[in-house]
């Protein structure tokens, strides 16, 4: 049982897993950066904790300094939220070696599930469906495999997920300014330069596995679709995944179970595939071994607490669910709340001046911001989660729609108008949109919004937008 | 420690058999305003007061704690010259300025030839650097024809929103 975690994160996740701790009676110390001293997790927290300077490279992402930082305070576990150092194996040898429980999986399973080429190879042993392609080493080697697979093709960077360090390549030529940049980011990000290539689907939907491990056990949580996506980042995740062919979903969901038993996962995690709706095929995308920005989706048709499952985990405590205790019921749906210049696609940080969020049932926030709260610069430019539930589809739009409305922050500019217009477009509401949806909608929005600019005589603005 | 969703669910439901559609309630940790919208749903407003509470450090642990890297540690103020670096005159160049606040990067992947050196031809449109921001790769451009005269900042130092990142000298003639 532990008394005592240090939250190695910021922003919404840290709220959350903090929220979750004092309910546990679990002390909570939060590791802050010099930009998050004052934030609202900060204050939600028991006890803050510098780590260091404002860029992440010193202070999120440095694991000697979250390691002495909870030794220092006497935390018995650090929670690594999402991103920065959650899936790096570095944090959890660390943590074995100060005597602290790192809450997620053992460090050879985030080692496996981060080697993107690794996992790709263990889902293909498991009998899993990946995607025509392989690791490429030289240009030379990128161009044959390229003309093997076909146009286009995706660049993807071994070290890399979640979007990071993937270029779609259409022709010959592309392929290797867009292998240089993957590597850039791959650099940026990760330090492993490492690179391999698939076959782009043109018609796809993006879905995900919620697996739950001790070790022996490994039983699922249901699917989420997260196929509304720019750029590879998602933007709206729901559960389940609309208008999903039964026996589809059952092979998927056997799948991630049978990936996830061969690995002897421990902890919480998801395996994402990509289904090609022109085929009906589903193949292996990733395995993320931590919790996701999207839990709350399955949080609120499965009635778990996602962030207390993971903790039961790592204390070492044998599942407590059996796969027919978990019951799946309703519908929900989640918006990612960015401070952004929407229609650009440009990040925009900033000091909030108001913040409102819907209340009531079958709604809630998820936010690391109040009024006052700066945005910084150096990080994600996630503010706030809104989720949306009811009996069925219908029922969760139809809230979505109206808490949109409730929705009021003031001080950055937000992607609030996109969700907004996203919960009144038909294709959206109907269900079971592709990955190629929201680029669609973004190109009409550009085109609807140079019209409007035209009728004002400020055609120059709306060119900038496109 | 402040008021929790299911705190405010249990309050909705109190006043949802009551005659008001605004509730605010002030503590000295937090202050909860909750208004009912004109669509009959309720709109909530948070905002915790209390001060975050440092954990008291063991002298001893001050040490090690900020085992910064070394180039992360203490980055030079964004727009400081590179030592070594000579200003141009300042009359006859074209400041390249970040346009956001991010990572500046002068090459395209690691152990590859920067974009540009000091003395570099460039027009408008030749990218000289990138800016990663909240995750996101934007090239930078010269946005003007000439010769790179000055690179301001360091591979991987922050850069500030319109920090100078290079100067550009006016093309002779």
């Amino acid at each position: 049982m532990l008394h005592s975690v240090l939250v190695a994160n910021r922003g919404e996740i840290a709220a959350r897993v903090v929220g979750t701790c004092q309910r546990l009676g679990i002390e909570t110390i939060l590791a802050c950066s010099d930009a998050d001293l004052d934030s609202l997790p900060a204050r939600l927290a028991d006890r803050t904790v510098r780590i260091g300077p404002a860029p992440p490279a010193g202070s999120y992402l440095n694991t000697d300094a979250v390691v002495a930082a909870a030794v220092a305070v006497g935390a018995e576990a650090i929670h690594p939220g999402y991103g920065f150092l959650s899936e790096n194996p570095r944090l959890a040898h660390a943590c074995d070696a100060a005597g602290l429980v790192f809450i997620g999986p053992p460090a050879a399973q985030l080692e496996m599930a981060g080697d993107k080429l690794a996992a790709r190879a263990e889902a293909a042993a498991a009998g899993i469906p990946v995607l025509a392609g392989g690791a490429v080493g030289s240009a030379a080697e990128a161009e044959s495999l390229a003309q093997q697979i076909g146009w286009p093709v995706l660049v993807k960077a071994a070290a890399g997920g979640g979007g990071r360090g993937l270029r779609r390549v259409r022709t010959p030529g592309e392929l290797a300014p867009a292998a240089g940049q993957a590597t850039a980011e791959a650099r940026a990000a990760f330090g492993d330069p490492r690179i391999y290539l698939e076959r782009f689907v043109s018609h796809a939907r993006h879905i995900e596995v919620q697996l739950l491990g001790d070790g022996d056990r490994v039983i699922h949580l249901g699917e989420r679709d997260c196929s509304v996506q720019r750029r590879y980042q998602k933007v709206v995740e729901e559960a389940p995944a609309p208008h999903l062919d039964p026996r589809l979903r059952a092979a998927i969901l056997d799948a991630a179970v049978a990936f996830g038993t061969r690995l002897r996962y421990r902890g919480l995690g998801t395996v994402e595939f990509l289904v090609d709706t022109d085929g009906g095929a589903f193949f292996f995308l990733e395995m993320n071994a931590r919790i996701q920005v999207e839990h709350p989706v399955t949080e609120a048709v499965s009635g778990l607490d996602l962030v207390a499952e993971q903790i039961a985990m790592a204390e070492g405590r044998p599942l407590r669910l059996v796969p027919e205790e978990v019951t799946l019921t309703g519908h929900a749906i989640e918006c990612r709340i960015n401070a952004e210049d929407w229609r650009a696609g440009l990040p925009g940080p900033g000091t909030i001046t108001r913040a409102a969020f819907p209340a009531g049932p079958g709604i809630r926030v998820d936010t690391g911001i109040q009024a006052g709260s700066v945005v910084p610069p150096y990080y994600d430019p996630l503010l706030a989660k809104l989720i949306a539930c009811g009996a069925d589809r219908p029922g969760a739009v139809s809230r979505l729609r109206r808490a949109l409305g409730r929705c009021e922050i003031a001080g950055v500019e937000t992607n609030l108008p996109l969700h907004r217009g996203l919960a009144r477009e038909p294709e959206f509401i109907a269900g079971g949109v592709t990955t190629g949806f929201l680029g669609r909608y973004l190109g009409r929005a550009a085109s609807d919004g140079a019209a409007a600019a035209a009728r004002q005589s400020r055609p120059g603005m709306a060119a900038a937008h496109e | 420690m402040t008021i929790s969703n299911e705190d405010v669910q249990d309050i909705l439901r109190l006043l949802d058999t009551l005659p008001f559609s605004e509730l605010t309630l002030e503590t000295s940790r937090f202050t909860l305003r909750l208004q009912r919208a004109a669509d009959g749903g309720w709109s909530q407003e948070t905002q915790v007061l209390s001060r975050p509470v440092a954990a008291a450090v063991p002298a001893a642990a001050v040490g090690p704690v900020p085992a910064v890297p070394a180039a992360a540690a203490s980055p030079a103020p964004a727009g400081a010259p590179t030592a070594g670096s000579t200003h141009a005159d300042a009359s006859r160049t074209q400041d390249v300025r970040a346009p956001l606040p991010g990572t500046f990067y002068r090459a395209p992947q690691p152990g590859a030839p920067p974009y540009v050196e000091v003395g570099s031809q460039v027009d408008a449109d030749t990218v000289v650097a990138i800016i990663e921001t909240m995750k996101l790769m934007n090239p930078v451009y010269a946005g003007a024809t000439g010769t790179v005269s000055e690179i301001c900042l360091d591979d991987g130092q922050f850069a500030e929103q319109d920090a100078v990142l290079m100067r550009i000298g006016a093309q002779a003639g």
